[in-house]
């Protein structure tokens, strides 16, 4: 089950700069942590963020330990025409999470 | 007359703003409690107050899947008996209480395990489950912005002042009661943080330093480590009767749930 929070604004002037902010709900775990057994845990962590602006590539990230367990990533881009901004998690133990807002240029 | 006239205006003028001044002042001005939010950096007020930047919303927008998830042998959601989560307005702010039936006070999260056990006859949620704590979030959360308003039930009393006892009680290896820190130090710095004054205004909370959200439960099991003083068992009824004891003491002030703490 996955848990996101988008703060997108629904429409923007074209030309204009938006923010992008989302939040994601994540069972991180660091990989450090020894089990009730005594072994390490295996690291459950987000590794990789990027957004898409109708399919083209706006913003990427990488994530790495340390980072937060629930990352809160907010971001800048140009609004150049109406469409999808598409938002996608990826990380350890095939965890995939995809969003979608709709932003209208005018 | 004229003259007259104008002095009886004036003084009314002078009593309604006089009287308004008093009803501020019982608002605002006169009480000097401050709620933990009073006490962080503007940063974390801001993304306390943002519910898209607020990490326990995500907790909240959880706790709203599992409402309408049924389980147990009775195969019925909390929505199934309770309909909208709107009818759990308010009730955040009274609690503990003691549920029919009971001769003992339960907090929130022991309330809604009782549902969860005795109505949908599902197995316990364990003290700090993610499900135990998104459900009490989203009920806490209807009541943001509700004055705390302990019930009146005179069976409490006991339990209330028991938990004032354990508030006032030096305890661990460090021999410092939560009095000592809460009351007599609050606002003061230990170890570069602010000693809050302890109003459980905000909980459950997404604390920074866990990484989750977290129950009073285990604030409380924080402040006890902290003073080297061993934490009272998860089920141990010494935290239900400190919490009767802090809503008291916090009666009137905002429910913020889910409060952010650093
Ligand atoms: C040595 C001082 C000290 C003692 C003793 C102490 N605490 Fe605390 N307490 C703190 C500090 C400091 C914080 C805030 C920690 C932070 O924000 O990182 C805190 C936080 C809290 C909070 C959270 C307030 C909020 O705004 O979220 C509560 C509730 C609390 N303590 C209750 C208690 C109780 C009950 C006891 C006794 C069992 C106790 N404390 C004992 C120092 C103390
Ligand atoms: C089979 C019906 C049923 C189901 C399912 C159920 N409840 Fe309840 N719940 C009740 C009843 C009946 C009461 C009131 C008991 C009383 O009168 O004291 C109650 C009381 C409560 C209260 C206290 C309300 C107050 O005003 O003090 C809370 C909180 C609560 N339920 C939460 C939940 C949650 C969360 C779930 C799902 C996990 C749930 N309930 C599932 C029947 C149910």
């Amino acid at each position: 089950m996955a848990n996101v929070l988008v703060n997108a604004p629904k429409t923007a002037k074209r030309g204009s700069i938006v923010e992008i902010k989302a939040l994601i709900l994540h069972p991180m775990e660091t990989g450090f942590r020894p089990g009730p057994n005594g072994r390490i845990i295996p690291r459950n962590i987000i590794e990789r963020f990027t957004a898409t602006w109708n399919g083209t590539e706006i913003f990427d990230m990488e994530m790495s330990p340390a980072i937060a367990a629930n990352p809160f990533v907010s971001f800048f881009a140009v609004a150049s025409e109406s469409g999808t901004v598409g938002l996608r998690w990826t990380g350890d133990e095939g965890f995939v999470v995809e969003e979608r807002v709709a932003i209208a240029v005018e | 007359m004229i003259a007259r006239h104008f002095g009886i205006g004036l003084a009314i003028v002078f009593i309604a703003s006089y009287a308004l001044a008093q009803g501020m002042a019982d608002k605002g001005g006169t009480d000097k409690r401050r709620s933990g939010t009073q006490d962080m950096g503007g940063v974390l007020q801001k993304m306390q107050d943002d519910d898209t930047a607020n990490p326990g919303m995500l907790f909240v927008q959880l706790g709203g899947e599992l409402w309408g998830k049924a389980s147990g042998a009775s195969g019925k959601s909390c929505a199934d008996c309770h309909g909208s989560v709107a009818s759990m307005k308010g009730v955040a702010a009274r609690y503990p209480a003691i549920p029919k039936g009971a001769d003992a006070p339960v907090d929130l999260e022991g309330r809604i395990d009782l549902c969860r056990t005795a109505n949908q006859r599902a197995g316990s949620l364990t003290s700090e489950s993610r499900e135990l704590l998104a459900l009490t979030a989203y009920v806490a959360h209807q009541s943001r912005g509700f004055p705390i308003t302990p019930p009146d039930d005179p069976r409490l009393a006991p339990f209330r002042a028991r938990g004032e006892k354990l508030w006032q009680a030096r305890q661990g290896q460090l021999n410092l009661s939560c009095a000592i820190c809460h009351d007599d130090n609050a606002g003061k710095k230990l170890a570069g943080v602010t000693i809050p004054e302890a109003h459980p205004t905000g909980y459950p909370i997404y604390r920074l330093e866990w990484q989750t959200l977290g129950s009073l439960k285990r604030r409380l099991r924080n402040c006890l480590a902290g003073i080297r003083a061993e934490p009272y068992a998860y089920d141990a009824p010494e935290y239900v009767m400190l919490d009767l004891f802090l809503m008291d003491r916090a009666r009137g002030m905002m429910l913020e749930s889910p409060g952010v703490r650093p």
